[in-house]
């Protein structure tokens, strides 16, 4: 299941983004004819064709793992926080049916009715988003149900829905889909510039891009540190293994780096920020910062992969934030879209940092909840299947991931290549 | 509303998803089947005609198995519980096949030479072969009662949907799929001014409906004999519905045979309807026969009303938005509709 979410994300991702991408360069078409920018939603929108149908598919076995895998959770769970995936169920509804008006559609429909498409598109994929975050959100923080002895009453489902992880997590993970989709456009164009191959249809991808994920990237940081300050109310042992913090102490230490040693209950090598933690979490330079060593033993999770990847994910958030302001900066001061090569290279990297910061955040999320499913509800232990072979369909299905993904890149590349070579429209055959 | 009214709404209403999946989806299915197997000298153009038919619309259709399985897990989670233990191997399978046939399907309009659009439409035709058949393996499964034991022993993991009825169940599942497609295909072929194609898939049609026929005849009898409960129920309360299935496959045949497309069409749709209702009212109130109902595995009552609210909301916005999908793709062409 991890497999397949972390594959689905990077695709989910594009799903929520790109369409906005769409809306504005169709939009900016519509307004003054300029053909570079319906060359870039023509191109866009066949990339958007296959990464919509590789995420379509890997949703649905989503759906069906869902119960597969967890059938202990399901059970639990289905009655409780189905109802988001159900309203989901309606979000895909209208996107795949857009999404074939739109690829379909370019000679069909008149061009304004087409560039109308993409609003029903970036509703929905922010809707479906919205929607799926929520029920994740509610196994941070459940609510919405009372237990009775081990049976499941008094259902609220609106209540769940609106649990009180869902207002900051569904923000943070919409936010990150428009960052990750501008600077993953960007880094195209920029790959395509350092290889010389200029021209006014790459600028402007480039600046497109750029735009949508500068804007993005102050917001995520700031979104974040909420949501960390949020985690540190819930989910004191998830704040413990993201920091790396073993004892309790007031005035903690802010960690960056380092590498939590479970034999010495340190974490070794970090750089420390005297009392950072405390005021970062807490607003207050004293605060009393838990520790993992005040938990039960066998109810916290692993530091080690939680702290490395919470790292990761905010480094990267900043790394993004300095690209975004040199960018712009540049930008000010040339009144025209720079081409330096280290910049261009650095937002060449910033396309795939971005995907690693969303994996990396989603890690912090789930194994920072470990050992819990549902938090301080279920333990994962009990909600998983009894079916046995059930490494073998885990190595199947991450092979499978593999063949799509590769396959997936290539056309995605041999389309970036049709871009290249032959600026003029190519013959349009099949959308 | 009392809870059993609400339970079995919200059953009616995922009946309703299955049976729009079956006729829409499952023609979708049949086109990579006829794909697959395109003959003859308009080979090419056989499977140019199912992209376009298939292109626009494949995905919308696929949606209603996930409203299914979302719904099904928000309204009946033990039932849900109970299905994925028990089909675990044949659902994993079905997962592989349907990822197949999406992903090559779209991979293969970007394709690039033919040894890649080949290797990609092998990938479509198999997929779409082996999901419709283990659909209809699992349908079976469920039907006989055998559904219900969590499989953890290798022989339980296989036995629920490889009886001989599960068997003939998914084959009857994929030549109905294969023949609603060629039907549909001999609608839209011939409005766009290709009669020679229309024959095509009217040869194909008419094999499809044959082989229909025969299953079903294989699989009545062995019902009576495997699964005494849902035949009774098909020979008893389901018996008029059984019987209208029976007279709408004749129906669709002699109409493809005198060439009456459209009528085909209407009919072997309709048919589908039917033997999906039989089933249904053969079960009923099982939900998984033979321990669980759909008021024993039914979420409580808030739950149930809030999922109705959802539905009826939900189809404010999905069913214009299908209309003007189908009106684009399907209605232009006054024919088509
Ligand atoms: C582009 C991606 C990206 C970037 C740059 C950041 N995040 Fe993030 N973060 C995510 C993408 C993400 C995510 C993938 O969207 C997660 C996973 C689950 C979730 O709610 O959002 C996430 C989760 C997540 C969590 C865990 C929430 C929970 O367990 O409930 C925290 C505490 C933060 N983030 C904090 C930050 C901070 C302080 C950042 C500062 C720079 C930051 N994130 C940048
Ligand atoms: C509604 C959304 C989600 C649900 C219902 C869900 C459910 C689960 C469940 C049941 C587990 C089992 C715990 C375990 O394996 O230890 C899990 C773990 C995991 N999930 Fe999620 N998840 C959701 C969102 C995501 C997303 C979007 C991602 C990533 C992109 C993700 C990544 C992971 C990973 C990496 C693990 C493994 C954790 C570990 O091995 O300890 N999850 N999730
Ligand atoms: C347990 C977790 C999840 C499940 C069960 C799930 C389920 C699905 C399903 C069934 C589809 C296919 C819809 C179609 O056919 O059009 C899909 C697609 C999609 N999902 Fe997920 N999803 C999960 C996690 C997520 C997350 C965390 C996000 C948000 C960031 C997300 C956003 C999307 C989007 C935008 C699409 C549209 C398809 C695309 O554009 O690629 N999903 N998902």
């Amino acid at each position: 299941m991890g497999v397949s979410l972390g594959f689905h994300i990077v695709f989910a991702s594009i799903g929520v983004g790109l369409p906005l991408l769409l809306l504005i360069v169709e939009g900016l078409w519509l307004r003054n004819r300029d053909p570079d920018w319906k060359l870039l939603a023509r191109r866009w929108s066949k990339a958007f064709g296959i990464l919509f149908a590789v995420g379509a598919v890997s949703g649905t076995v989503l759906s069906f793992e869902l119960g597969l895998l967890w059938p202990g959770f399901m059970g639990y769970a289905g009655g409780i926080i189905g109802l988001p995936f159900s309203m989901e169920g309606f979000a895909f509804f209208v996107e795949a049916i857009f999404v074939g008006l739109y690829l379909y559609g370019w000679e069909l429909l008149s061009p304004l009715a087409h560039w109308l498409c993409t609003i029903p598109l970036v509703i929905s994929g922010a809707a479906s988003a919205w929607f799926v975050v929520t029920a994740n959100a509610w196994m941070n923080s459940p609510t919405g149900f009372r237990l009775d002895h081990g049976r499941v009453t008094d259902v609220h489902p609106l209540e769940a829905i609106f649990n009180p992880g869902t207002p900051i997590e569904t923000t943070h993970v919409m936010i990150s889909a428009y960052l990750v989709t501008g600077f993953a456009v960007a880094a195209i164009y920029a790959v395509g510039i350092l290889r010389r191959r200029g021209g006014t249809v790459y600028r402007k991808g480039l600046l497109v891009g750029m735009l949508l994920g500068s804007i993005c990237a102050p917001l995520q940081v700031i979104t974040g540190d909420m949501n960390a300050r949020w985690v540190a109310d819930h989910q004191p042992a998830k704040l413990a293994a993201m920091e790396g913090q073993f004892r309790t102490e007031s005035g903690a230490p802010l960690r960056i780096g380092g590498w939590p040693n479970l034999a010495s209950r340190n974490t070794d090598f970090a750089i420390e920020i005297p009392a950072g933690l405390s005021f970062l979490a807490y607003g207050n330079f004293n605060a009393v910062v838990k520790g993992l060593d005040s938990f039960n033993p066998g109810s916290t999770p692993d530091p080690r992969p939680v702290h490395l990847a919470f790292d990761v994910m905010v480094g990267i958030g900043f790394l993004l934030l300095g690209l975004a302001a040199w960018f712009f900066w540049l930008l000010w001061r040339r009144r025209r879209v720079p081409e330096w090569p280290l910049l261009l290279r650095a937002t060449a990297a910033a396309g795939v940092l971005g995907f690693v910061a969303v994996e990396a955040g989603w890690m912090v999320t789930e194994i920072g909840r470990q050992p819990w499913i549902i938090y301080g509800v279920v333990r994962t232990a009990a909600a998983i299947t009894p079916a046995p072979g059930l490494l073998w369909s885990f190595w199947i299905s991450t092979a499978i991931y593999v063949a799509l993904g590769t396959t997936c890149a290539a056309l995605l590349l041999r389309l970036a290549g049709a871009t290249r070579s032959g600026l003029a429209e190519a013959p349009e055959t099949e959308p | 509303m009392s809870a059993a009214v609400l339970d079995y709404s919200v059953a009616a209403i995922l009946w309703v998803a299955i049976v729009v999946y079956a006729v829409l989806a499952g023609a979708d299915f049949g086109g990579g089947v006829w794909d697959l197997f395109a003959r003859g000298p308009r080979a090419q153009q056989q499977r140019a005609a199912v992209s376009r038919a298939m292109g626009p619309v494949w995905e919308a259709n696929h949606v209603w198995l996930i409203f299914l399985i979302t719904g099904l897990f928000t309204a009946f989670p033990a039932g849900f519980k109970a299905l994925s233990l028990g089909l675990f191997v044949p659902f994993s399978l079905v997962l592989a096949g349907i990822i197949l046939r999406g992903a090559a399907f779209a991979f293969r309009a970007h394709a690039s030479g033919g040894r890649a659009r080949q290797r990609f439409g092998l990938a479509f035709g198999v997929g779409s072969i082996i999901t419709p058949f283990l659909l209809g393996a699992c349908v079976g499964a469920v039907a006989t009662g055998q559904a219900i034991q969590p499989a953890q022993t290798t022989e339980q993991l296989l036995l629920p949907w490889t009886t001989p009825f599960s068997l003939v169940c998914g084959a009857l599942a994929l030549a109905i799929c294969a023949g609603l497609a060629a039907v549909y295909l001999t609608v839209e072929t011939r409005s766009s001014g290709l009669p020679e194609l229309a024959e095509d898939f009217r040869v194909r049609a008419l094999a499809a409906g044959a082989a229909t026929l025969v299953l079903a005849a294989v699989a009545l009898p062995l019902a009576s004999s495997t699964a005494p409960a849902l035949w009774r129920g098909l020979i008893g309360r389901a018996a008029p519905v059984t019987a209208l299935a029976a007279v709408l496959a004749v129906f669709a045949a002699l109409s493809m045979l005198r060439r009456r497309f459209r009528a085909a069409r209407a009919a072997a749709a309709g048919q589908v309807v039917c033997i999906l209702l039989a089933w249904a009212l053969a079960q009923v109130p099982q939900l998984v026969p033979p321990a669980l109902t759909i008021e024993g595995s039914a979420s409580p009552p808030e739950v149930m009303a809030s999922l109705l609210v959802t539905y009826g909301v939900g189809a404010a916005v999905l069913l214009p938005s299908l209309g003007l999908l189908f009106y684009v793709f399907k209605g232009r062409n006054p024919a088509v509709l």
